[in-house]
């Protein structure tokens, strides 16, 4: 009888599933950095097989159609280009990332092949549950070997990285996300700084020293310091800088990757050989004639 | 019946919400589906119905995102409450008084979301405030076409069966 006369005492639940939620975040905000939540782990898992689900019937109408309208042998081999294609640019990347860094000091220590990575295709499937938060789900998880901060990359440059991995899927957190971030350098200059997600399409490149040189339209890469993303890959180019002085105020970079059409994305299961050294090395602010005066 | 009624509707509002939310996840003006729902479930059903499910939306959401477990919720909680609240209370039977509802429940939800997660320290909004207004404006329309939907639908099958009869009379 008691519990029939809750609904009559909606202001007593009210405070109570209140409470609930206080605690339960308090719980959370002091042991932040323990580990990924239960809760999330179990809720995000289920929740993957439902956006397999809806992604797979929405993908199944939408291929049924496009096979239909199609000519099939075209599309398949349309397919094969594209896969191709995306293949090449990722290589291409990936020795432009290695002449970049040739050109730097570390020419004269290390000349071994840095950016053979070991990297597995997955397909998005799913995106975030609220709009506050910028990730995507893909259909590879534990079994097949992927595990947390695990970077992700496109053809255009740096997605983001593995934050919840599961059976079958996994969970990829956008560099656009607000709780985002990476290490990065201006490839011309190789000036150091902190790119941050914004919510949208741009980042915040933060921590730039005042005596670095850094132009609108410089390209931004990584520069591996987290140890999360390799070095030398795309992340944008700037896209505005506000000043304060000699000291830099705000520097907007916009994103190379087109946020709104990933489709395929490769996760990176392995790191190139000589990543360890790379970290140490990126770590290393730029010497100061180094500046503007690589190329 | 209801309960299970709440639990498909919420779900099939998430399941819409990730499904588009690949294709729209560049822009800054967003809808959530998630909140929509509750707020009308809170002004169709009740406080009670109203804060049950934005505590199960909001805690879904948490879960699926990468955020904190309850923020969400507790936000979703405070706005399907008070919005039950205020259907109860006032006449909200009109598209207008409806949008104002679903405006003010989507800034509610910004201020006690986004709030905490600063008081917290836990992510840095620069200047959510065109954001959280085209996201309101997005929830506004989207919950009041929501309601003449459901309303004028049945109606107008009714209508349709009605002639279809007279048709057959005559």
């Amino acid at each position: 009888m008691a519990l029939l006369d809750i609904r009559q005492r909606s202001g007593y639940l009210f405070l109570g599933v209140v409470v609930a939620h206080v605690l339960l975040i308090s719980a959370q905000v002091n042991s932040k950095r323990t580990g990924i939540p239960i809760l999330e782990t179990v809720a995000f898992g289920m929740f993957a097989e439902v956006q397999r689900t809806v992604s797979g019937a929405v993908s199944g109408v939408r291929q049924g159609w496009s096979g239909y309208v199609s000519l099939r042998q075209v599309r398949a081999e349309n397919e094969t280009l594209k896969r191709e294609l995306a293949e090449a640019r990722v290589s291409l990347q990936q020795q432009q990332a290695s002449v970049a860094r040739a050109r730097g000091l570390e020419r004269l220590l290390d000349l071994r092949d840095h950016t053979d990575l070991r990297t597995t295709a997955a397909t998005v499937i799913g995106g975030a549950a609220t709009p506050d938060f910028r990730t995507i789900t893909v259909d590879k998880g534990t079994r097949d070997g992927i595990r947390a901060d695990m970077a992700v990359l496109a053809p255009a440059g740096i997605v983001g990285r593995v934050v919840v991995p599961v059976g079958g899927s996994a969970k990829v957190q956008l560099l656009i996300d607000r709780n985002a971030a990476a290490g990065a350098m201006i490839e011309r200059s190789r000036a150091q700084g902190v790119v941050t997600g914004e919510g949208d399409e741009r980042l915040q490149l933060e921590n730039v020293s005042e005596a670095s040189d850094v132009q609108v339209g410089d390209a931004v890469v990584t520069s591996g310091i987290e140890g999360i993303y390799p070095k030398g890959f795309v992340i944008g180019r700037i896209e505005s800088i506000e000043k304060n002085g000699p000291a830099y105020k705000r520097i907007l970079v916009r994103t190379a990757v087109d946020f709104s059409a990933l489709e395929d994305v490769l996760i990176v299961v392995a790191p190139a050989r000589d990543e360890a050294p790379a970290k140490e090395d990126g770590g290393r602010p730029p010497a100061p004639g180094r500046a503007g005066g690589d190329d | 019946m209801k309960t299970a009624g709440v639990i498909v509707a919420v779900a099939a509002a998430l399941a819409l919400q990730t499904t588009l939310a690949r294709f729209v996840i560049r822009g800054t003006v967003a809808v959530d589906l998630g909140l929509v729902v509750v707020v009308y479930l809170a002004l169709t059903s009740g406080p009670v119905t109203g804060l049950l499910a934005g505590a199960l939306t909001g805690l879904l959401q948490d879960a699926l995102a990468s955020g904190i477990l309850g923020i969400g919720g507790l936000a979703k909680t405070i706005v399907g409450f008070l919005a039950g609240v205020i259907g109860t209370q006032f006449i909200v039977a009109q598209p207008l008084p409806r949008f104002v509802v679903f405006f003010g429940a989507t800034l509610l939800h910004a201020v006690v979301f986004i709030g905490l997660y600063v008081v917290l320290d836990l992510r840095k909004y620069g200047s959510p405030y065109a954001g959280v207004t085209g996201q309101a404006l997005g929830n506004a329309l989207v919950g009041v076409v929501a309601f003449q939907l459901t309303e004028l639908l049945p109606g107008a099958i009714e209508r349709r069966r009605a002639r279809d009869r007279t048709r057959i009379r005559r």
